[in-house]
C-alpha cells in the first residue's frame, strides 16, 4: 500500500470517534485504511479522476435546523417522506410511518442488540472483492445516520429519502441497510443534494421472491459531488430495479454511482438502470458489477446519457457469470447523444464469463442528434432547439421506460422523470 | 407560387460533384406540375435543395415561393412560409408520438407566423377526420413517427401531415415508390383533396402511374441537373411508351 493512498485516507476519515456502532464503524475504518483512497491511477478510477473527491472536507458534526422540506421532484408521487438534513433524520421534518410489515431503525440511536448488528456493513464489506471501493468503506465509518428497514410485507406506498444539505463546505455521510424478507415488496425513492460532497450508500439483502424497487433523483442544486453505493444480494425469484436520473443544468457536477449486485438464488432478476444529463463541466459516472452465481438469472443494465458543452459522462459496466450460473441472461446497453463537441463519453464493458450456457450481450453508441431525424422535424416547421428537445426527451425515454410498471405509482414516477428532463432542457438553454 | 431561376448546386463535401445545373421552372398557384427523369437526373436533390436540407451548396440562381427567397431560409421558416416535403423515405422516430409530432408541428408553424395555437380539441378533431380519409388507424396515430409503419403507411403519414399542415406548396418526392396499387389510390386521393387554387404541387416521380391517379397539368423531364423539356400530361405517357432513352436521345440531337 503507498504511502499516498493511506495519508489520503487518514486525511479523510479525520480523528471523529463514532457516536455509535463502534464495531461496525470501526471495521470500515480499518478496511478503509487498509485499502487507502482511490487514487488517478486504480484501473477502476481511469475514467474518473478521484482526486476531487479525496480533499479533505470536515464531516457535518451537528444537525442543522432546516425548516423546510423544500420541493421535491417526486412532489406529484404519493409517497411517505423521511428527511435527513445533513444525513441525519429529522423527525419533524418527517412524516410519521407505521405500517403493517415495515420496521424501520434509527441507526443514530444505536444498534446494539438488534437484527441490524449482525447486517450493518456486512455487504459493504463483501463489495470490496474483487474491486475495492474505498469509499464504500469510507461512508461505513463516518456515516452519522441513516436507517435499517426491515420489509416483511408487501409495502404499497413508496418511501421517500429526502436529503437536504444545510451550509457548505462540509462532507455529508448517510447510509442505509434494507432486508425484505422472503415475499416482502418495497419501493424506495431518493432526492435532494445532500451535502456538498454527498457520500450516500444501500446495503440491500432481498430475500427469496421479495422485491426492491428504487429510483433516485439526482437533480437538485447544491452538491458538487455525490459519491454513491448500492450494494444488493438477490436471493431466488427475487427482483431488484434501480433507477437513477441523474443530471444538474449548469452545475459541474461530479458523480460516481456504483452498483454492486449479487445474483445468488435461482431465476433473480435486477435490472439497473440510469438517465444521465451533463452540461458545463459535468463529470456523471455510473459504475455497475453484477455477479451472476445462480442458475437462470435476469440482468439488465441500460444507460442513457445526454451531454452537452465539455462535460463528461463514464459508463463502466460489468457481467460475471461465475462457473455453474447456467441460463444467465445477461444484457447491458450504453449510449450517449453528445450535444456539442467538447462532450465526451467513455465507456468499459466487461464480460467475464464461466459457464457455458449463457447469454450475455453489451453494446455501447455514441454520437450526435440523428441528422436526419432532425431535418424531418425542421422541416415539418419544428424548430431546431425545439426538435434538439423532442429527441433528447425521446432518447431518455427509453431509459425511464425501464421504471418497472408492475410497482407502485409507476405512472407518477416516470412523469417525474420526464419532468426533470425537461426543467433539465429549459435550464440548459435558458 | 414557386419560381426557380438558373438553380445550381452542388454537394457540400465534394464541390465537384454538381448536381444541380441550372434548373429553370415557375409553378402557378393552383396547378401541379410533375417531374420526370431518370436515376441520378438530380430530382430528388432539387427537392432536398429546396426544402433545405444540410449537405448541399447552392452555387447559383434562386427559388422564389411567393416572392421571398426561401433559399436563404431555415428549413423550419421554409415550412412556416408553406413550403411542403413529403419524403421518399419518412424517417423513423423512436420516442416521438405521430401525435405529439404533429401538434408540435402545427402549433411551431402557427406561432412563426403569429397566428394563436390550435386548441388540443380542434386539433384532435383535424387530425382524427384526415387520418380517416387516409385509412390511417387511431393506433398508428399513438405510435412513434413511423416507427413499425409497412412502406404504404408511411407514404399515408406523410399526406396525413400534409392534410394537417395544409402547406401552400407541396413537393411529393417519389411518393409512389414502394407502394402497390391500392396504396397508390389512397395517397392519389389525399392528395387529389388537397387540391385548389391556393395550393400548388410538384410531384417528383420515376413513373408515369402515379400521374394516372394525380393528373398534373404540366409535365417536366430533368435530365443531368436540368429541365430538358417540358410538356402537358401527354410527355408522361410518351416517357411511358418511349422510355427516357429516346426523348433524352431527341433532346440532345
Amino acid at each position: 500500500m503507498s504511502d499516498q493512498k493511506t495519508m489520503l485516507a487518514e486525511a479523510l476519515l479525520g480523528d471523529a470517534a463514532p457516536e455509535w456502532g463502534a464495531e461496525q464503524r470501526g471495521a470500515a475504518r480499518a478496511r478503509f485504511l487498509e485499502m487507502g483512497a482511490p487514487v488517478r491511477r486504480d484501473e477502476y478510477w481511469r475514467y474518473t479522476d478521484p482526486s476531487a473527491f479525496n480533499e479533505p472536507l470536515p464531516p457535518i458534526e451537528a444537525a442543522s435546523d432546516a425548516a423546510l422540506r423544500g420541493e421535491s421532484g417526486f412532489d406529484s408521487v404519493e409517497a411517505l417522506t423521511l428527511v435527513f438534513v445533513n444525513g441525519r433524520l429529522d423527525p419533524t421534518l418527517s412524516d410519521e410511518i407505521a405500517l403493517d410489515g415495515l420496521e424501520i431503525l434509527h441507526l443514530g440511536d444505536g444498534i446494539d442488540g438488534t437484527w441490524a448488528a449482525e447486517k450493518l456493513g456486512a455487504l459493504e464489506a463483501r463489495g470490496q472483492e474483487p474491486v475495492a471501493r474505498p469509499y464504500a468503506a469510507l461512508n461505513g465509518a463516518l456515516a452519522v445516520d441513516g436507517l435499517a428497514i426491515r420489509v416483511t410485507g408487501q409495502i404499497a406506498t413508496p418511501i421517500h429519502l429526502r436529503y437536504l444539505a444545510e451550509g457548505r463546505d462540509r462532507a455529508v455521510y448517510v447510509r442505509h441497510l434494507i432486508e425484505l424478507a422472503p415475499g416482502a415488496a418495497l419501493t424506495v425513492l431518493e432526492s435532494g443534494a445532500g451535502g456538498e460532497r454527498f457520500n450516500a450508500m444501500i446495503e440491500a439483502d432481498i430475500g427469496d421472491r421479495a422485491a426492491l424497487r428504487r429510483c433516485r433523483l439526482q437533480s437538485e442544486a447544491g452538491a458538487d459531488q455525490s459519491i454513491t453505493h448500492l450494494f444488493a444480494r438477490l436471493g431466488a425469484e427475487s427482483a431488484l430495479r434501480s433507477f437513477t436520473l441523474t443530471g444538474v443544468a449548469g452545475a459541474s457536477k461530479r458523480v460516481r454511482n456504483e452498483a454492486m449486485i449479487w445474483l445468488e438464488g435461482d431465476e433473480g432478476s435486477a435490472h439497473i438502470a440510469g438517465g444521465v444529463l451533463g452540461d458545463a463541466k459535468a463529470h456523471l459516472d455510473n459504475t455497475v458489477f453484477v455477479t451472476h452465481d445462480a442458475f437462470d438469472c435476469e440482468s439488465r443494465q441500460v444507460f442513457k446519457n445526454v451531454l452537452a458543452d465539455e462535460a463528461r459522462g463514464v459508463f463502466q459496466g460489468k457481467i460475471l457469470v461465475k462457473e455453474g450460473a447456467q441460463k444467465t441472461d445477461g444484457y447491458q446497453i450504453s449510449q450517449s447523444v453528445l450535444l456539442s463537441e467538447g462532450a465526451e463519453f467513455d465507456v468499459k464493458p466487461e464480460l467475464e464469463i464461466y459457464a457455458d450456457d449463457v447469454a450475455c450481450s453489451h453494446g455501447s453508441t455514441s454520437g450526435a442528434l440523428d441528422e436526419t431525424a432532425m431535418f424531418y422535424l425542421r422541416s415539418r416547421g419544428v424548430s431546431q432547439e425545439a426538435a434538439e428537445r423532442l429527441l433528447v426527451a425521446a432518447f431518455i425515454e427509453e431509459a425511464i421506460e425501464e421504471i418497472d410498471e408492475d410497482g407502485p405509482q409507476a405512472e407518477a414516477l416516470r412523469e417525474a422523470m420526464r419532468a426533470q428532463v425537461a426543467d433539465w432542457m429549459d435550464r440548459r438553454s435558458a | 407560387m414557386l419560381k426557380i431561376e438558373n438553380l445550381h448546386a452542388r454537394l457540400e463535401e465534394e464541390t465537384d460533384t454538381v448536381i444541380l445545373k441550372g434548373v429553370d421552372l415557375t409553378i402557378e398557384p393552383g396547378k401541379v406540375h410533375a417531374i420526370m427523369g431518370p436515376n441520378g437526373s438530380g430530382k430528388s436533390t432539387l427537392s432536398y435543395v429546396l426544402s433545405g436540407r444540410d449537405g448541399y451548396e447552392v452555387t447559383e440562381g434562386s427559388a422564389l415561393m411567393e416572392g421571398e427567397n426561401i433559399l436563404e431560409m431555415e428549413p423550419e421558416e421554409r415550412a412556416a412560409a408553406g413550403l411542403f416535403l413529403a419524403f421518399q423515405y419518412p424517417v423513423e422516430i423512436p420516442g416521438v408520438g405521430n401525435m405529439t409530432f404533429l401538434r408540435e408541428a402545427v402549433n411551431a408553424q402557427r406561432k412563426a407566423r403569429g397566428e394563436e395555437e390550435m386548441s388540443a380539441a380542434d386539433f384532435l378533431k383535424l387530425v382524427r377526420a384526415e387520418a380517416a380519409k387516409l385509412d390511417i388507424s387511431p393506433d398508428m396515430l399513438k405510435r412513434f413517427v413511423n416507427v413499425g409503419f409497412s412502406g404504404g403507411e408511411k407514404k399515408r403519414n406523410e399526406i396525413l401531415q400534409m392534410a394537417v399542415l395544409q402547406p401552400k406548396m407541396c413537393i411529393l418526392d417519389e411518393t409512389d415508390s414502394g407502394l402497390d396499387v391500392d396504396a397508390m389510390k389512397l395517397v392519389a386521393q389525399g392528395v387529389n383533396a388537397l387540391r385548389g387554387p391556393d395550393r400548388s404541387f410538384l410531384v417528383i416521380t420515376h413513373y408515369q402511374r402515379l400521374l394516372d391517379h394525380i393528373k398534373p397539368d404540366v409535365v417536366h423531364i430533368m435530365a443531368d441537373g436540368r429541365i430538358v423539356e417540358t410538356g402537358g400530361p401527354e410527355l408522361a405517357l410518351k416517357v411511358e411508351n418511349e422510355g427516357y432513352a429516346d426523348i433524352l436521345g431527341k433532346t440532345a440531337a
